[in-house]
């Protein structure tokens, strides 16, 4: 027996083993968290790119021009009537002041660029004032009219000097420095854009009409999918008897959560566009797919819910004398209800941004007009996205990210709404 | 597509009916609790009512909307296949004997006519008559319809109304009502599971009557052009679905590179090491990668992520595609991040602390505990977490839409173009398509296999989570 300060051999072998797996234990820490600080740098990449492609779209430029109003043109007989105002040809007033500012500019094919300053929609836009204020007609006033949408990448910077200068469209980039020296381009608040709906020009194209879209879509989502799955949640947790039937429905439910959302669209376009004879793109036809998909979402937080309503207030209900159906709709369901709303609000969410089922049963038709109701041909807010991400001209990637920055507000508004509602009602018992 | 005068007011027609039914109803319940009253003499002898005065109410309205609303929805499928039959039967011979897709032009023509839209060609006297009938028609079933709808309504109510008496069992009548009502809900999941095998299956079993099932599984070459013209160029397209699949694979294992690592060294650092402060924030902060729709992804993909690959190849000299499996894969990989990390954050806080302990005790580091202790005993749940990613990324679309090729290539070169199923999908069904032809019926068939090889790794998955968390419990 040797005596105590001689040390073990395998004491010896952990304490020189120490250093080395004290290394490991830092560069695994270290690793852990570098995938935690990966994680949370793609979400920043992800809203930094969306933010700064997208945040110059709410800004529109415009030039302000003198527009002679000429009565000869607009009404040669005085009438002042809205109809012979809504006949006349406005595109020559609008012209008529570039053509005096730029009297350099000869030759049919420069008059042509040189127009190309202002939008196609411009003339439409004077037709408007005047048709609101008729005492305009006779009178020559400065008007802000809308920029053709490369005049507006020029001046955000979107596109650089150099390539134009290059293209045959170097003429525009001096023009639009002069009018500008003189003062009359500015950026202003781009209004259009949340008033119109789609159009193949940029600068006119707007996300009215995929938002009307959306809401439709979303309202006869929601009217179904939530007494829907409210009424099958109650079930299965409530009355449903353990035997094979309710088996079945519990892993289809489940089976159906993980099932590819384009699966819903092949089925939303054989069964209610070729079987009912729904009409195609129309939001009635995507709220259906939609209920479908978010049915499992709705159903599973229902449950969840329920569940979390403790026995005693079934107990005390029953002891009562209520009947089994009284408990539920009078005491369980109400302290249930928030649960519910909140997997309701979360389903809608993601309903909100689906796209892929849509373009199956035809929602990615361009659509100008803004639909009036559930049964009008529409679009929705995610598919708007994906058209104007398919469209070459670059003013289109700006108006992407913005229409992008409006659907991340509102899926952020609904979620916070979902987290408000749960801490608000949520009891602990 | 409906035009816009017909569904105005057909819209406005269904709010009408729904109004004055809505006003029945409110009728019938004040009626129906009124008579039960009124059966024992009054609210002093209720005692003597088998149920509250209210359920006699919502008996009466319960018998009144039911009937009426299935009778409506019914009519409104079936109106106008049955206007049609009508007209056509009152088109002259030889109109009536044209093919079957001509047939459905000239019906066409025929409603644009009747709600004054333009039409193809200038109508005929025939159409234009035609037209004028069907417009009469439609009137008279519109109206037909409100009437029989409401008189249905009324009907109920009264047959509920005058069964009513002291001793009718109200409540319980009601309550099974209700509840075959949530039995109905219920069977809605089955339904939809259903409608998918049904409608996926039976445009595949067309599809494999054109094209053999062989070709389809085996084939390697994916070009699904049918010519219009029977001497065209390339005449016969090919629909061997192995390229495809091959391309979904690469972008799915490509996704899976990334997201796995990742996902799960963060679940691993945030459920052993992490403060509650840092835990509070970067959890959520992580799942909003789930929230973000997948459109977003695509736009991100396709506008940043693919030029920036395609850059840093040709910095260091290498050929990358513009739309290389490998951005779109990289993209992917991001949005399912928080998929492998909250599930395998849930099995390693499900392992016993207990574990820990006996390793700490036997003197390992915190390190050596989780991958030699923890890891393993969580295994099977990761392992879950995972095919449930892999589903996810098999089925994604739009991403891959926006990101990835159109052409089939058969390569795992993460560099080169692939195309996968779900993009096959969106480009043969998007636009104008007739539903007999093969590549039509392709997309279905398509649509059949991701169903397939995604319910498979779903019960998989599904069944080693729930295996594994039974062991613990």
């Amino acid at each position: 027996m040797s005596s105590g300060n001689s040390v073990s051999p395998s004491f010896e072998k952990v304490q020189a083993s120490l250093a080395r797996r004290y290394a490991r234990e830092r560069r695994f820490r270290a690793m852990g968290l570098g995938a935690i600080l990966l994680g949370l740098s793609f979400v920043a990449i992800l809203f930094i790119t969306i933010i700064g492609n997208g945040y110059t779209a709410f800004w529109q430029t415009y030039i302000r021009l003198p527009v002679y109003l000429d009565p000869q043109v607009i009404d040669p007989q005085g009438t002042r009537d809205p109809e012979v105002i809504r006949q006349a040809s406005f595109r020559k007033l609008v012209r008529q002041p570039l053509r005096e500012m730029f009297r350099e500019v000869k030759g049919r094919r420069d008059k042509r660029l040189l127009y190309k300053l202002l939008s196609d929609d411009a003339p439409h836009e004077v037709q408007q004032r005047v048709i609101d204020d008729p005492s305009l007609i006779g009178r020559k006033v400065e008007l802000w009219l809308l920029a053709d949408d490369e005049v507006d990448m020029l001046v955000k910077g979107h596109i650089p000097r150099e390539t134009l200068l290059e293209g045959r469209k170097a003429k525009l980039v001096g023009w639009v420095d002069r009018l500008q020296a003189e003062g009359r381009i500015e950026k202003r608040f781009n209004v259009p854009f949340f008033t119109r709906g789609d159009s193949r020009e940029p600068e006119q194209a707007g996300i009215a009409g995929a938002a009307a879209g959306s809401f439709y879509t979303l309202l006869v989502t929601l009217l179904l999918s939530f007494p829907i799955g409210v009424a099958a949640a109650i079930y299965l947790e409530e009355f449903a008897p353990k035997n094979r039937l309710t088996d079945l429905i519990e892993v289809n439910i489940n089976n159906l959560a993980a099932v590819p959302s384009i699966v819903f669209g092949l089925l939303g376009l054989a069964v209610f566009i070729n079987w009912f004879g729904l009409p195609r793109s129309a939001p009635l036809v995507g709220g259906l797919v939609l209920t479908l998909m978010t049915l499992p979402t709705i159903i599973i937080a229902g449950r969840a819910a329920l569940k979390s309503v403790p026995p005693s207030i079934r107990e005390a209900a029953l002891g009562i004398g209520a009947s089994h159906m009284q408990t539920v709709t009078h005491h369980v369901l109400p302290l249930a209800l928030p649960g519910m709303l909140t997997g309701a609000i979360i389903g809608m969410a993601q309903a909100l941004g689906e796209t892929a089922p849509l373009l199956m049963i035809g929602m990615v038709a361009f659509i100008v007009d803004i639909p009036q109701g559930p049964l009008d041909p529409a679009t929705v807010l995610p598919v708007q996205i994906y058209l104007w991400a398919d469209s070459p001209e670059r003013a289109f990637v700006e108006r992407t990210s913005a229409a992008i920055m409006v659907l991340l507000a509102f899926l952020i508004a609904m979620n916070a709404l979902a987290i408000v509602l749960r801490r608000r009602f949520e009891r602990r018992w | 597509m409906l035009p816009a005068e017909e569904t105005g007011e057909n819209g406005m027609q269904n709010s009408v009916i729904l109004i004055v039914l809505l006003l029945l109803t409110a009728l019938g319940y004040h009626l129906g609790r009124r008579r039960a009253l009124h059966s024992v003499g009054g609210t002093q002898a209720i005692r003597h009512l088998h149920s509250l005065p209210s359920y006699y109410g919502l008996y009466v309205v319960l018998w009144a909307v039911i009937p009426a609303l299935l009778v409506m929805l019914l009519w409104g499928l079936v109106q106008d296949t049955v206007l049609n039959e009508l007209i056509i039967s009152t088109l002259p011979p030889e109109m009536q004997s044209l093919p079957p897709e001509r047939l459905g032009l000239l019906i066409n023509d025929i409603h644009n006519l009747a709600v004054g839209n333009i039409t193809s060609e200038a109508p005929s006297p025939a159409i234009k008559a035609a037209a004028d009938h069907l417009r009469s028609l439609q009137a008279v079933a519109d109206l037909a319809r409100a009437v029989v709808v409401l008189a249905i309504a009324t009907a109920g109510a009264l047959f509920a109304w005058r069964a009513i008496s002291p001793t009718m069992r109200a409540r319980n009548r009601v309550e099974s009502i209700l509840k075959g009502l949530m039995v109905a809900s219920a069977m809605v999941a089955i339904l939809t599971t259903i409608g998918i095998v049904l409608s996926v299956l039976f445009e595949s079993l067309r599809f494999f009557q054109k094209v053999p099932v062989t070709d389809f599984l085996f084939g390697l070459e994916w070009s699904p052009q049918i010519a219009i013209r029977s001497d065209q160029v390339g005449a016969s397209g090919a629909f061997g679905a192995i390229p495809l699949l091959a391309g979904t694979l690469l972008i799915s294992f490509i996704a899976l590179v990334v997201a796995v690592p990742i996902g799960l060294m963060s679940a691993i650092y945030l459920a052993e090491y992490a403060s509650p402060r840092l835990r509070a924030w970067a959890k959520p902060i992580l799942e909003v990668l789930a929230g973000i729709p997948t459109v977003v992804y695509g736009f991100f993909a396709a506008l940043t992520v693919a030029p920036f690959i395609r850059n840093l190849g040709e910095s260091v000299g290498l050929d990358v595609s513009s739309e290389s499996a490998l951005a779109a894969g990289l993209v992917m990989g991001i949005m399912i991040i928080p998929f492998v990390s909250s599930l395998s954050d849930d099995v390693i806080n499900a392992v016993p602390q207990s574990l820990r302990d006996a390793s700490y005790g036997l003197g390992a580091t915190q390190s050596e505990t989780i991958r030699q202790v923890i890891l393993p005993a969580a295994l099977p749940g990761i392992m879950g977490g995972v095919l449930l990613a892999a589903s996810r990324a098999i089925g994604e679309t739009m991403i891959v839409v926006m990101a990835a090729g159109l052409s089939a290539n058969l390569t795992i070169n993460p560099l080169e173009a692939v195309t996968t199923v779900t993009v096959q999908i969106v480009t043969l069904l998007v636009g104008d398509q007739e539903f007999d032809s093969a590549k039509t019926l392709a997309a279905f068939a398509l649509g059949l296999l991701l169903f397939l090889i995604t319910l498979s790794l779903n019960i998989v998955a599904l069944r080693i989570v729930r295996r594994y968390r039974e062991q613990y419990e």
